[in-house]
């Protein structure tokens, strides 16, 4: 799932009215016009009564521009905006249960601690890491363990925010160079 | 002072503030509050439909004439699902429509309650719109809105789901009344602005490439129709002397016998109309989609020209068809600015080419013969009618015959259901025409399938002395899939025979409607001439034959290479 131009998957996120139905309305509309989501992230935003959705959606230019028309076609949808910049923090939350006997339990704990991971839960026979970082990382930390044996993955999807650009640049002007925007509620 | 009204009154309220003045409906249990409220608007005049379907295609029909929303009403459960038809036929066509819907009270909602269902969910994807009202309170925002989304921007059907203690719930407004009330409402839609005015230096692109085009063609669809643009397409085509070629949706958005005028083009277009796209260097496509029954595979489709593309909807530009100049506004808007900037030009080269392509493949000439043509029939209706009557067709050969063989010369005359094709349209659609436009003469041009889906709602024509005159043609099959399974399926004649239709002058008597058979050409321009004269509905029953064919056409998926122009003896040179 990464985000840069050479790859199939893009990053788009969405301020939306938090109203009931919403996300449906939102993944009906992906449904129907056939777009595919690689993972979808909602949760509050800074404003009340406004959630912000990130969608990781495969594809190449022409089917994210649809995607892009399709949500501002969305009454509830207010702002779209695609992410095509290297420069944004990236980051998914993952909770791993694994395999863990006394022989391999320190050699696992060792691996998550080079991934900045958190041992959040132990049992007799099996551990449950958490980790949070860039879906590559996560990707890279469960190829590792995937030979002591992977009971469960869970994951968030990635949620993505730009990063401070810095004070020289004009913030409207580091926007416009950083992202795709396809202008607030343009929806017909 | 304070007012105090229940859901079912600012729901009246509310509605009357909008301009409403007639209601398709047919109540039920869920939506009974809201019914009798009724009588307390004696201004609201509500039409009681045989089905909700033929509500909703009313509606449809009502706002196609009017360009004003129509509304309609239905109770849940299976009130609303007969209403799905008729909204995802408005979706498709863009037609503005305000569905109000009864739902299951609110403590029962998600109980299974009886004739409980998903109403929202279900119309979700052929809506522009829905809402759920959980509070009365929330009722005059909700339908300010709706309207608000209905009539501006692309626009399309909106459907309000009222629960039915919702209705009956009492509310106190601080106000002295309710036009005060109401005025003060704003509509609070953060996420919806259509723009409506072209982007300026889109406009110069665009007006650059039609003075330095050869060989344009104008494309004007249901845009130019719902954005009331005829005075500006008009100005635009006789300025620089580009040949106009109208959708099937935007077929009366310029007049047919204009020297400028070039028809329909497309599957089952003029063949002259398919050529000119092809051989033109600019397409200019003004508030139109680009749908495939035009474009054949896109990928052949006007491979020599360059392409603006006027929409009100940013999510149709390179939707089906990769365009130059892509220019989002509002059709009128956009001609109005574009129109000064674009130099006169005579285009006399290309007029002349457009004329020989007319007279090398005239796909409007009607095969002269004894039989009953029903191509012949359309032109006898148009020439009486003199193109002074609204048209509403079904779907299927007798609405290509109809798009084909009348003289459209007013906006608005020619309503029908394109994107959607939903045969049953006719008569519903006609009743909602001639609601709207009580004064004008409405023809429903009706296959005998269709007309049969539907024809329940000539009782409601008859209760309300609605004079709409009705020629169905009459083939004893399902014609336009006779053709194809003749074209394409070697003759093979599955389930489209009809061996037992009803007598339709029996059944236009039973129903207390004047009904006429013709069978005989020579029968034809009398029928016409009675219908006209009769001063209530008519039903003429035009017997024809089945084996004949709608042409031009272009197979789907075709390019014009597949053109086939007349009839031919080996159906596989269309196949």
């Amino acid at each position: 799932m990464k985000t840069n131009g050479s790859s199939p998957y893009r990053t788009i996120t969405a301020l939306v009215r938090d109203k009931p139905g919403v996300l449906n309305r939102v993944s009906s509309m992906f449904r129907r016009r056939g777009f595919n989501i690689a993972s979808l992230a909602v949760g509050h935003s800074e404003e009340p009564n406004q959630s912000r959705m990130t969608f990781v959606v495969e594809g190449d230019e022409r089917t994210v521009e649809q995607v892009n028309k399709h949500l501002h076609k969305l009454i509830d949808v207010m702002k779209v905006t695609e992410v095509t910049s290297e420069n944004v923090v990236a980051r998914e939350l993952a909770l791993i249960k694994i395999r863990a006997t006394g022989d391999t339990r320190t050699e696992i704990i060792q691996i998550v601690e080079v991934f900045n991971g958190k041992i959040a839960g132990v049992a007799p026979d099996h551990l449950v890491i958490e980790v949070t970082g860039d879906p590559d990382k996560i990707e890279s930390l469960l190829g590792l363990l995937k030979r002591f044996g992977v009971m469960e993955v869970m994951r968030t999807g990635t949620i993505v925010m730009e990063r401070w650009i810095g004070h020289l640049h004009d913030s409207k002007a580091a926007a416009k160079n950083n992202r795709k925007n396809w202008g607030e509620a343009a929806s017909v | 002072m304070s007012l105090k009204l229940d859901g079912s009154q600012l729901l009246c309220e509310s509605l009357i503030r909008e301009g409403v003045v007639d209601i398709f409906g047919l109540p039920g249990g869920a939506i009974l509050p809201l019914y009798q409220t009724l009588p307390q608007y004696p201004n609201l005049n509500h039409i009681l439909t045989r089905h909700e379907q033929g509500a909703a295609h009313a509606a449809d029909g009502y706002a196609r004439v009017t360009g004003k929303a129509g509304v309609c009403w239905a109770t849940s459960g299976p009130g609303a699902t007969n209403l799905v038809t008729g909204l995802a036929t408005a979706q498709m066509d863009s037609v503005p429509i305000v569905a109000v819907v009864g739902q299951v009270a609110r403590a029962s909602i998600g109980s299974d309650a009886f004739q409980e269902t998903d109403t929202t969910g279900i119309t979700l994807p052929i809506t522009k719109h829905n809402t759920l009202v959980m509070e009365a309170r929330d009722i005059p925002q909700v339908v300010k809105e709706a309207f608000h989304i209905a009539n501006t921007g692309r626009k399309g059907p909106v459907l309000i789901d009222v629960p039915k203690d919702v209705q009956t719930e009492i509310i106190e407004l601080p106000f002295d009344s309710f036009e005060e009330y109401y005025s003060q409402i704003e509509v609070d839609l953060p996420g919806y602005k259509p723009t409506l005015e072209g982007n300026g230096s889109q406009i110069k692109k665009a007006v650059k490439l039609i003075d330095e085009s050869n060989r344009p063609v104008i494309l004007a669809g249901h845009g130019i129709i719902f954005s009331g643009a005829y005075t500006e397409l008009r100005e635009l085509a006789e300025k620089a002397q580009i040949p106009v070629i109208t959708t099937l949706l935007g077929i009366s958005g310029f007049p047919d016998d204009h020297i400028l005028c070039v028809g329909m083009p497309g599957m089952h277009g003029m063949a002259y109309a398919s050529l000119a796209i092809e051989e033109a260097d600019l397409l200019i496509a003004l508030g139109m989609r680009f749908d495939d029954r035009i474009t054949g595979k896109p990928s052949a489709f006007s491979t020599q020209s360059k392409k603006i593309h006027v929409d009100i909807d940013p999510s149709e530009i390179g939707k089906n068809i990769e365009v130059d100049v892509p220019i989002v506004g509002d059709v009128k808007r956009v001609l109005a600015k574009l129109n000064p900037q674009v130099s006169d030009n005579t285009h006399a080269d290309w007029l002349h080419r457009i004329d020989e392509l007319k007279s090398d493949h005239p796909s409007h000439i009607i095969r002269p013969t004894d039989e009953l043509l029903p191509q012949f029939i359309m032109k006898e209706i148009s020439d009486v009618t003199d193109s002074d009557a609204i048209v509403v067709t079904g779907v299927g050969q007798h609405q290509m015959w109809a798009a084909q063989h009348f003289t459209y010369k007013h906006p608005c005359t020619f309503v029908t259901s394109g994107g959607s094709g939903a045969m049953g349209y006719e008569v519903p659609g006609a009743m909602g025409a001639q609601v709207a436009a009580p004064d004008k003469t409405v023809w429903s041009i009706a296959g005998d399938g269709g007309f049969q889906m539907t024809m329940s709602e000539l009782a409601t024509i008859v209760e309300n002395n609605l004079p709409v005159k009705f020629a169905i043609i009459n083939n004893n099959v399902l014609g336009m899939v006779h053709q194809w399974q003749e074209f394409f399926y070697d003759k093979s004649y599955v389930a489209t025979g009809y061996t037992a239709n009803p007598d339709f002058v029996k059944l236009a008597d039973a129903f207390g409607i004047k009904g006429l058979r013709v069978t005989d050409k020579v029968q034809v321009r009398g029928a016409i001439e009675d219908a006209m004269e009769h001063d209530g509905p008519v039903i003429i029953d035009f017997v024809v034959e089945e084996e004949e064919r709608v042409y031009p056409m272009i197979k789907a998926g075709g390019t014009i290479e597949d053109l086939v122009e007349e009839p031919t003896k080996n159906p596989q040179e269309v196949g």
